[in-house]
């Protein structure tokens, strides 16, 4: 058992550490710091955040791997397990035949076997790893999933409370030390700790609840479809967070050049991405992804197993999505850039004899920040989206990853059947909406604190 | 005007040359002459020789960007990627896999797009602006911050949860409206309701919010304040001035979008099983048909820069100020 990263484990860290670094920059500057403060003033900012912090969290659990020399060393039976796996463990070993509904004691469709007098019989056959410590029977499901509804109640109420205390203890020294401050603490802590306190108490009442039943019920292979809808968190942060972090260098290069130096130089920016803007998105996209495809087929050799395979997949994908979307960051960064040139500062620092890598790293970087930032929270709920439709028309991520995207569309499939398997669509659905619910209510918050423009 | 018109088209060429070498590079890393040879000779015992002389008949033995045999003349333009380039341009887009035409299939599946597409674009405007517009006029209340917040909620579902869950409801649960299909003329409609109604509504979050944050621009202007001053009611002010100088920054997002409804949209077509051009793009993609997808990203690119020339032009027509130099 060896810890491995994966190209995508590495990106998803690094943004986590890219995250970390700039809150460090943000507490070390007072003015920066009132800004962010405000961001989270507001409750929903607040609530979003924590939402997000959530999803954040568990697709960095999805992200460390270990690797084992082979399948058989462990009981999952696959070479890479990740630690979210590993938590996890029970939900990929009770698969199931085929689909059961949520909280279901048998299968969702019937079998035909012979029964002892050799007559041929259809029934629903019952799950085999389905409420094992109480007898077979429906009616009593509902009092054991209260019983456990109370349990997570009191789980999730404990830990709560650990944390207000701890919280608490600690805003109290800061308080004690700085008397003059308290005037300017008023940020929703209620707001956040109802929040946490609710997606403990969601967390803890899957968790016990998935030991004994299929929670969101099981998919056509009878996967359980809680561990499908967490596993694919991870594809979605990964394709909202980094797609447009992939592409920043080349937007900030680009456009700031094309602002800055003017003349023959915008020309040639501009055509380039005017040329890339009206090849029309998902076109350009699909051309790209059947590109890597072909390479990737005829170059099996350089991938050692299919989720690495995949993996890499998912990598080309987030740079070809990145290609198709910088040029709208790139635009404003240019327009931005024109008119910050224009500003007697800039023109001051010119006459001083400042080199121009200096004047765009002291003068024009630093008032561009807010635009970069505004631009990695709004797309971020467009890419979450764009990744199922994609997966749809068959140029998104591998068919072997879990994701949304591959999940609706597996799932679409039976929406024919009588009556309708809905539980593996809803379950995407909801983990999709709530994701990108709060990815566009923070972004709004971030967007309206930031933007020098907008009425306060 | 007719000049200004001219030197945008110009404008237009390098552009479009552009899109053709990105298509051109990217197809030919998939799909070789050599490729295209095999599959167009079938599979079985295809020997180089045949493939070779496939390729001199066909015109694919040429060089890609450089033909060094030739002289100043023929040094460009006798190349693969010329070759290519001028069907484009002519609009020949050669033959699809099936052996089909595929500017006449295009020709053919432009009309049920548009018939789709046309409707949602205009239905959807026309509601988007009502709405904006009364949430402007009760701008700050109860109705605005609620109507504000169902707009995020719409904007964050995914599409796709539109369409499912709206055949399920209104053709498998109560039989409204046929589940999918597609029939020329009125007995057509009750095909389209259900995909308009779902385009337009999944469109009306993020569209709310656009045009109310450009009429709020507008809202705190001098010439606002002035109407007000002078005595006009609020809704005069909101119809008769805001709506009118809101037009511009409008025009700037609307009308390029009108050249590319012949595209159709790939979701909603092939979800709904009408021919046009979105099924049709989403089947050569599903099916690897190179030969349509590069006629569809030319296509495209060259409607959206019809869109761009198109607005420009609309500009001077709705604002006096610009003028085409």
């Amino acid at each position: 058992m060896m810890l491995t990263f994966l190209w995508t484990d590495i990106m998803i860290w690094s943004l986590f550490a890219l995250i970390i670094l700039g809150i460090y920059q943000i507490s070390k500057d007072a003015q920066k710091r009132i800004q962010w403060r405000n961001v989270f003033k507001s409750k929903t900012a607040m609530i979003s955040a924590i939402i997000l912090l959530f999803y954040f969290a568990i697709a960095l659990m999805d992200s460390m791997h270990f690797k084992f020399e082979s399948a058989e060393n462990n009981t999952l039976n696959k070479e890479l397990v990740s630690v979210l796996d590993m938590g996890l463990e029970h939900l990929i070993l009770n698969a199931e035949r085929t689909y059961s509904a949520p909280f279901a004691l048998k299968e969702y469709s019937s079998s035909v076997i012979y029964n002892t007098t050799g007559n041929v019989q259809q029934v629903y056959l019952p799950l085999k790893n389905v409420a094992k410590h109480i007898d077979m029977q429906q009616s009593l499901v509902a009092y054991d999933v209260i019983t456990q509804t109370g349990w997570a109640f009191l789980i999730a109420l404990v830990i709560i409370i650990a944390i207000i205390l701890i919280h608490g203890y600690f805003r109290l020294k800061k308080l004690a030390m700085s008397s003059a401050r308290i005037k300017t603490e008023s940020l929703p802590w209620s707001v956040a700790y109802i929040t946490l306190f609710l997606l403990i108490f969601i967390g803890t009442w899957f968790y016990l609840l998935s030991f004994d039943y299929h929670v969101l019920g099981t998919n056509k292979v009878g996967e359980d479809v809680l561990y499908q809808s967490l596993k694919s968190i991870r594809t979605g942060v990964l394709i909202g967070g980094l797609t447009t972090v992939v592409m920043l260098p080349l937007a900030l290069l680009l456009g700031i050049s094309a602002g800055y130096f003017k003349g023959w130089i915008d020309d040639v920016i501009q055509y380039l991405y005017t040329t890339l803007n009206s090849i029309p998105g998902v076109l350009l996209i699909a051309a790209a992804v059947l590109v890597m495809q072909s390479i990737m087929s005829t170059h099996a050799e350089w991938f050692g197993s299919t989720q690495e395979r995949a993996d890499i997949r998912l990598l080309f994908l987030i740079f070809i999505l990145g290609m198709t979307s910088w040029t709208g960051l790139c635009r404003l960064l240019r327009a931005e850039t024109l008119k910050i040139s224009q500003i007697e500062y800039v023109t001051a620092a010119k006459a001083f004899g400042l080199k121009p890598f200096t004047i765009i790293r002291k003068h024009i970087l630093p008032n561009l920040v807010h635009l970069i930032l505004i631009a990695l929270v709004l797309d971020f709920s467009g890419l979450v989206l764009a990744e199922a439709v994609l997966s749809y028309v068959g140029v998104g991520v591998d068919p072997t990853m879990p994701s949304w995207g591959n999940m609706i569309n597996q799932a679409r499939l039976e929406m024919a059947r009588e009556p309708m398997v809905w539980w593996s669509l809803l379950s995407a659905f909801i983990f999709m909406f709530i994701l990108v619910l709060s990815a566009n209510l923070f972004a709004d918050r971030v967007q309206w604190v930031l933007n020098p423009r907008s009425e306060k | 005007m007719f000049a200004y018109i001219v030197r945008r088209l110009l404008f237009a060429v390098p552009i479009l040359i552009g899109v053709n070498l990105i298509t051109f590079a990217l197809f030919f890393m998939v799909n070789t002459p050599d490729d295209m040879a095999r599959a167009q000779l079938g599979a079985k015992q295809t020997t180089p020789e045949m493939i070779q002389s496939w390729k001199v008949d066909h015109g694919y033995d040429k060089p890609l960007f450089i033909n060094t045999t030739e002289h100043s003349h023929g040094l460009l333009t006798d190349t693969l990627f010329m070759q290519e380039s001028l069907k484009l341009f002519s609009f020949d887009f050669g033959q699809s896999d099936s052996g089909r035409q595929i500017s006449a299939d295009i020709y053919e599946r432009m009309w049920p797009s548009l018939a789709i597409a046309l409707p949602t674009f205009i239905i959807g405007l026309v509601t988007n602006i009502a709405i904006a517009l009364l949430i402007v006029l009760f701008r700050g209340s109860t109705l605005d911050s609620i109507t504000m917040g169902l707009a995020v909620a719409i904007m964050s579902i995914s599409g796709l949860f539109y369409i499912i869950a709206g055949q399920v409801l209104f053709s498998k649960t109560w039989h409204w409206v046929p589940i999918s299909g597609y029939a020329e003329g009125l007995e057509g409609i009750k095909f389209l309701i259900l995909p308009v109604l779902i385009g337009v509504f999944s469109g009306i979050g993020a569209g709310i919010r656009w045009y109310r944050s450009i009429f709020l621009e507008e809202i705190n202007k001098d010439y606002v304040r002035t109407a007000r001053a002078k005595g006009l009611s609020e809704i005069k002010v909101l119809f008769g001035h805001v709506l009118q100088n809101g037009l511009l920054p409008i025009l700037t997002g609307v009308v390029v979008v009108i050249p590319t409804l012949f595209m159709g949209s790939l979701i909603m077509e092939s979800f709904f099983g009408i021919p046009g051009l979105g099924s049709y793009t989403i089947d050569a993609i599903q099916s690897q048909d190179f030969g349509i997808v590069k006629a569809m990203v030319f296509l495209g690119s060259v409607l959206y820069i019809v869109g761009l020339i198109l607005t420009d032009i609309s500009y001077t027509y709705f604002d006096p100020r610009v003028k085409l130099s």
